[in-house]
């Protein structure tokens, strides 16, 4: 067949590529872009922050301008190299993808920022800021692919950034940590990319909504359960929703304190995603059919991480199990697949995504104006700095879910949707949960802020300027209290992002608009 | 409601939150007497809600409100009826003297404005709970009373009884919180409707829906925490170590009220049961006497106070508990006096400890000489406390005596303990109020003199509050008793009791308590000694209890933790496989997604040839002696399965296997020289049959799986679109490589950024180090 016979329109997207689509792109193009920049200036230290942050703003405003375009038109599609999809790579951005990068992309340009002080000029020219732009591009790649490939793909760039943070500094401890999450890690994602081999052999296609409109055909013929549980326990890896949760604990107190307020943000989160994205959207009636054992994994995560946080002293450590505690949260909106139910899930990793960062920044200016990480030592800080007692007291009831901060509402809304499906127990368990955080930060709360310093504990820095981790919480409080007083955008973009989960017909339609006329 | 009489609510509702945000500068520029001008706001607020008594008496309710959050259909909205308004006049009327009470308190503290400002962020919360219409903004602000009383119980924070105290609160009332989250939620499941107006309207609905009585419970579960009643009462005491107006507002007048307002406000929908009418009595009973016992026991004037007010609000609930007619209108005239009375004599507590140094009642008296004024004050409040004819306590008791009576044993149970409580608070009332100021002068550690007006002013107007409402009770039924009972009830009532005694089987009881109190009061010294005996032969309470319950949440969360959690890598490993062999045997066998047993494959013999090469590499991985060697073997079964590729026709996929087996063979074994790993293998035989039984099983399953994807029939479009196209379109004729390149460039894309991330990480790994390793203490660093 010579090529001058060939139809192109069969292969190729024929329409030239609007600037509005590149919006689907630049949040993760910028990024890689800006790691690419500031690998050339590697030895110009001082120039990383501001190169950084202006990647980030950048990248802010791309994923900003695409979620409003999102909630206006619906999801938007890009497909790679112009082939047709299934056959080239698609990136689709609904409104869960879009709103959630947003969010993240959120939270890592203050932790660039408050990184100015956190991360000294070793650190940068061994890389912290270009492993934290990489580290973005895969997070934005993951939430806006529509090809389950490349999702893989994207988490292994923000894997492998991660782990570079997670080093970076190279003590002891840290390299114990960084060799549990890194193996422990790669046992996850290379089951995601067994499931993903599987998967292709079953459906001969890596598109997601491909996938999603075949799914009911395949179903007679293919090994679906196995194949949405082999998922749920390599994404609930991802997640660190209990049992496979180890390598978070065993880390996330290791790197500086940035770091770790990126990932307690983020990471989880991307696949708190992936768990939505696949089981809800690819398998729907194979996740009725795990509803079951999703909440009890749901309930066991939530329970079991906040009792970690309460057996703890560090108070780093007390922040990684209450990440894990709020996965268990997420998870129960999946188990209970409504509507309602995966709103509050999509709202509270909004919430999830800001407290977290917020909470391990303060325990970054903690340390910085108390002297320790450690309950037994820290103390004197309200008297001393009275905006400390206000910034923890915000965070605190925002993870306990308390008003007027952000994580009444998503409380309210699955333990409403738990009670309408009939589970009062995982309604229970969410409120236990609460209440068992307000004690573990209660307890915090006390003990850091309110008891004055013990007799020879360490002091803080003297002539500590707490002026830009003031700033970095300021920017992130802000969030928080707006999702507790005034939650209605956000329900809304919540409510479509579940809604779009639930009937994927519009994302489909997205990237195969001819077929879903006919 | 006007467009702006409902903007004026809204203001007046908001107002307690924009005074709370300029109190601290306002107390920088003034200092103590910012009290005056951030009293103003509480009185406007009383003054606004007074413009409803008039139609509310009339049998008027009035809504209003805005739409908050349409998606979860929340609206900010006020329902006003004879029961919020009077709450809302006496949060707003008590919190204007208390305010200015404070401004006297705590003169000179130099973190006034930040009290100031806690004390009118806790009056707008209250304000908001008590005339929310909507189920979760009446919950929110019940939150944020919480919150708010947490933050003033703890304001004192470098004592640790405070922070105790605080932390405890917090606790408790949070967990009523969820209870009445989980509550509200029932209930709006069970009848369709969220707010209280409208609930009000469905009458019957929730009494008959098969949901009752968990609704029923779990909205007791947050009235009976909040509002302090046996065995949860314990956290009001504690509560003292906050600053004499928190006590005096808070933990008296208002936020301990909450939970009875609770109750009152469903006592149409949910009361009328027999459920209801056991429970309430029960519990509100029980904590009447305990309160009233333990009462006696203490000697702080404060705790003395606290736990009459525990003691009061048993009474309240056992009268909502009851719910007839009498038995309402009596808790509603209680609860008013008791506002009055009890924050008044607060107020005198904290007067006296605030003047003499001291509130140890053994350690004070003769005061009346020094302060007048706050004698007279006290006399007042204890006169109304004590039922003394004349005071509004007064028709309050003969109402709970008309009540309760002695129709059947149940009632007769419930008449004596209330008998034996209202004789108990009278000598304790009297207590407070006479022991400090009459008898021979005491040296106290402060010289004590009367207090400035700030201090004073709050306690005399309220105790003479208490007997102008019941001289004037016409006027003050007409206003507030009788509009705050109809709402209660459900039904328009008539309060009519006036100071004029009536002889009957109520004043008969009046005298008896009258007795009974005169009695306790002469022989307090003895009863104190009797229950700290008593207490003392018990050893236990629920204060106690709490500590308990919080250590043994500890110690089992840290063991669980270590168990979970216990920093062994290769344990972590174990339990990750044992999943991954779970997550694919276990669904295979529930949805029979086994493979079809396969037939023999008919291969020629050099493949089976390389196949058992394989195999052969596999085995001297696992029995290898040495590392060196176990690599070597990998690499065996690695050539061979290229050598597979290669004859099953894929030369690309062959030759990119050949490259990354000679590579990885080649690094591994070069790293493994430099390390020096002994050579020998430490796994006890269980671990060693364990590990090789969860490798086994992994395999298999995985294998298995693998098996049964292959029998799907394969969709080939992929790839036959990939054949198609890659050279007349892709101008590329290794298929391999145009996919890389082209087709799916962009995750060729991501890879290569994967291979520069690596690079870095290892330059930081390998460059960066570490300048003082910290030791590990644990499993986990």
């Amino acid at each position: 067949m010579a090529a001058e016979s060939i139809d192109i329109s069969d292969a190729m997207v024929i329409q030239p590529t609007t600037l509005g689509d590149w919006m689907i792109v630049a949040p993760v193009g910028v990024p890689i872009l800006f790691a690419a920049i500031l690998l050339m200036v590697r030895h110009e230290t001082r120039l990383h922050a501001g190169i950084a942050i202006t990647g980030l703003l950048l990248t802010l405003a791309a994923n900003a301008a695409l979620l409003l375009q999102v909630l206006a038109d619906g999801p938007q599609v890009m497909t790679m190299g112009r082939w047709l999809p299934p056959f080239g790579i698609s990136f689709v951005a609904d409104a869960l993808g879009a709103s959630l990068a947003f969010v993240a992309t959120l939270v890592a340009a203050v932790c660039a920022l408050y990184a100015m002080k956190d991360i000294g000029a070793t650190g940068r020219r061994y890389g912290f800021y270009p492993f934290v732009m990489a580290l973005m591009a895969g997070v934005g790649g993951s939430f806006l692919t529509g090809d389950i490939f490349n999702l893989y793909v994207w988490f292994e760039v923000f894997l492998i950034s991660s782990f570079g943070l997670l080093i970076l500094g190279s003590t002891e401890r840290q390299l114990d940590g960084a060799t549990k999450y890194a193996i422990l890690n790669l046992v996850g994602t290379t089951l995601f990319l067994t499931a993903t081999a599987y998967l292709y052999g079953t459906f001969g296609t890596l598109n997601m909504a491909d996938i999603a409109r075949r799914v009911d055909a395949v179903r007679d013929t293919g090994p679906l359960m196995t194949l949405a549980v082999l998922y749920l326990l390599a994404f609930g890896m991802k997640a660190a929703a209990f049992p496979v949760n180890f390598w978070l604990p065993a880390s996330y107190h290791t790197p500086r304190i940035v770091t770790a307020a990126l990932f307690g943000g983020v990471l989880t989160k991307v696949g708190v995603y992936a768990l939505l994205r696949v089981l809800v959207m690819m398998f729907p009636v194979e996740r009725v059919e795990l509803s079951g054992v999703i909440a009890w994994v749901a309930a066991g995560t939530m329970v079991l991480g906040i009792m970690g946080a309460l057996a703890q002293s560090d108070v780093r450590r007390v922040l990684g199990f209450v990440v894990i505690s709020g996965v268990g949260v997420m998870l129960a909106g999946l188990a209970l697949g409504t509507e309602e139910g995966l709103t509050g899930t999509v709202l509270y990793a909004f919430h999830s995504i800001l407290a977290m960062t917020a909470l391990y920044l303060l325990a970054g200016v903690m340390k910085e104006l108390g002297g320790s990480y450690s309950l037994h030592e820290l103390g004197g800080l309200y008297r001393a700095y009275p905006a400390m007692g206000a910034f923890a007291l915000i965070l605190m009831l925002a993870v306990a879910g308390l008003p007027p901060a952000s994580g009444l509402w998503p409380k309210i809304l699955l333990v409403q949707a738990s009670l309408e499906s009939g589970l009062p127990w995982l309604a229970l368990a969410i409120l236990a949960t609460g209440l068992l955080t307000t004690i573990a930060l209660g307890r915090v709360y006390i003990l850091a802020i309110w008891r004055n310093r013990p007799e020879g504990a360490p002091s803080g820095e003297p002539n500590a300027r707490p002026g830009l981790g003031y700033v970095s919480l300021a920017l992130l409080c802000i969030p928080i209290i707006l999702l507790g007083v005034y939650p209605e955008p956000f329900i809304r973009i919540a409510e479509t992002a579940a809604a779009g989960l639930l009937d994927p017909s519009a994302y489909i339609g997205a990237v195969f608009p001819v077929e879903a006329a006919q | 409601m006007t467009a702006d009489g409902q903007w004026l609510t809204f203001l007046a509702l908001l107002l307690p939150f924009a005074a709370a945000a300029i109190a601290p500068a306002l107390t920088r520029a003034l200092h103590h007497n910012a009290a005056w001008v951030l009293a103003i706001a509480p009185a406007l607020i009383f003054l606004h809600f007074t413009g409803f008594v008039g139609p509310v008496s009339d049998g008027e309710t009035l809504t209003g409100g805005y739409a908050w959050i349409p998606s979860l259909s929340v609206d900010f909205s006020w329902f006003l009826d004879g029961l919020s308004v009077t709450f809302a006049l006496l949060i707003s009327g008590i919190g204007t003297l208390i305010v200015l009470y404070a401004g006297g308190y705590l003169k000179g503290h130099e973190h006034q404005g930040r009290f100031f400002s806690f004390i009118l962020m806790f009056m707008g919360s209250m304000l908001g709970l008590v005339v929310a219409d909507s189920f979760l903004t009446l919950f929110v602000f019940w939150e944020l009373t919480s919150i708010t009383s947490f933050l003033l119980i703890g304001f004192d924070h470098s004592r640790e009884a405070s922070r105790r105290a605080a932390l405890q609160a917090l606790v408790v009332t949070g967990l009523g919180g969820l209870s009445l989250l989980a509550g509200l939620l029932v209930i709006w499941s069970a009848t369709g409707v969220n707010s209280m107006s409208a609930l009000l309207a469905t009458e019957s609905v929730l009494r008959d829906a098969p949901l009752y009585m968990a609704a029923l419970l779990l909205i007791l579960g947050g009235a009976f925490t909040k509002s302090a009643q046996f065995p949860f009462h314990f956290w009001l005491p504690n509560a003292m170590e906050a600053p004499t107006p928190v006590s005096a507002y808070l933990h008296s007048a208002t936020m301990v009220k909450a939970g009875v307002y609770l109750l009152m406000r469903l006592n149409p929908v949910l009361g009328d049961t027999a459920a209801w009418e056991t429970i309430l009595p029960l519990f509100g009973g029980t904590t009447l006497l305990v309160g009233t016992l333990l009462a006696v026991r203490q000697t702080d004037l404060k705790l003395m106070l606290a736990y009459t007010t525990v003691a009061s609000l048993g009474l309240l609930v056992m009268l909502t508990g009851v719910g007839s007619e009498k038995a309402v209108e009596a808790a509603v005239l209680y609860l008013v006096a008791h506002s009055m009375f009890k924050g008044a004599l607060f107020m005198v507590a904290g007067l006296v400890d605030h003047e003499s140094g001291t509130r140890d009642v053994t350690k004070l008296g003769g005061l009346r000489t020094a302060m007048p004024i706050t004698f007279t004050a006290a006399v007042l409040a204890a006169a109304s406390m004590g039922g003394v004819p004349l005071f509004f306590g007064f028709l309050a008791k003969e109402e709970i005596y008309a009540g309760l009576g002695f129709a059947n044993g149940w009632t007769t149970m419930l008449t004596l303990v209330a008998l034996a409580g209202n004789g108990l608070m009278f000598a304790i009332g009297f207590a407070v109020a006479l022991k400090p100021f009459l008898g021979a002068k005491v040296e106290t550690p402060k010289h004590a003199h009367e207090g400035p007006i700030l201090l004073w002013l709050g306690p005399v107007v309220l105790g003479a509050l208490g007997l102008v409402s019941a001289l004037f009770s016409g006027v003050s039924h007409e206003l507030v008793s009788s509009p705050m009972s109809s709402a209660v009830l459900g039904e328009a009532v008539t309060v009519t009791i006036s100071t004029i005694p009536h002889i009957g089987m109520p004043l008969a009881l009046s005298v008896v308590t009258v007795a009974l109190g005169v009695l306790v009061f002469v022989m307090l010294g003895q009863g104190r000694a009797a229950m700290a005996g008593i207490l003392n032969a018990i050893g236990w309470g629920p204060d106690k209890g709490f500590d308990q319950v919080m250590r043994g949440l500890t110690r089992v969360s840290f063991s669980v933790t270590n168990l979970i959690q216990n920093g062994r890598l290769d344990y972590y490993m174990t339990a990750t496989f044992i999943a991954v062999a779970a997550a694919v045997l276990i669904p295979m066998g529930l949805y029979g997604e086994w493979p079809a047993v396969p037939s023999m494959p008919r291969m020629p013999f050099y493949e089976w040839t390389v196949l058992l090469i394989a195999l052969i590499g596999l085995g001297a991985v696992i029995y290898a002696r040495d590392r060196l060697t176990a690599i070597v073997s990998l690499g065996i079964q690695g050539f061979s399965v290229a050598l597979i590729f290669m004859l099953l026709g894929a030369p690309d996929l062959s030759f990119t296997q050949f490259m990354v087996e000679t590579l990885s063979v080649v690094i591994l074994a070069l790293v493994m020289t430099r390390l020096r790993l002994s050579p020998t293998d430490h796994r006890p035989t269980g671990e060693k049959v364990m590990d090789v039984a969860v490798a086994g099983t992994c395999g298999a399953a995985l294998g298995l799986m693998l098996l049964r994807v292959t029998q799907v029939p394969f969709n080939s479009e992929l790839s036959d679109f990939f054949t198609q196209y890659s050279r007349v379109l892709a101008h590329g004729r290794n298929i391999v490589n145009v996919i890389l390149v082209d087709f799916r460039g962009t995750d060729t894309l991501g890879e290569i950024a994967v291979v520069m991330i690596a690079g870095l990480a290892i330059l930081a790994l390998v460059r960066v180090r570490s300048v003082k390793p910290i030791a590990s203490k644990n499993g986990e660093g």
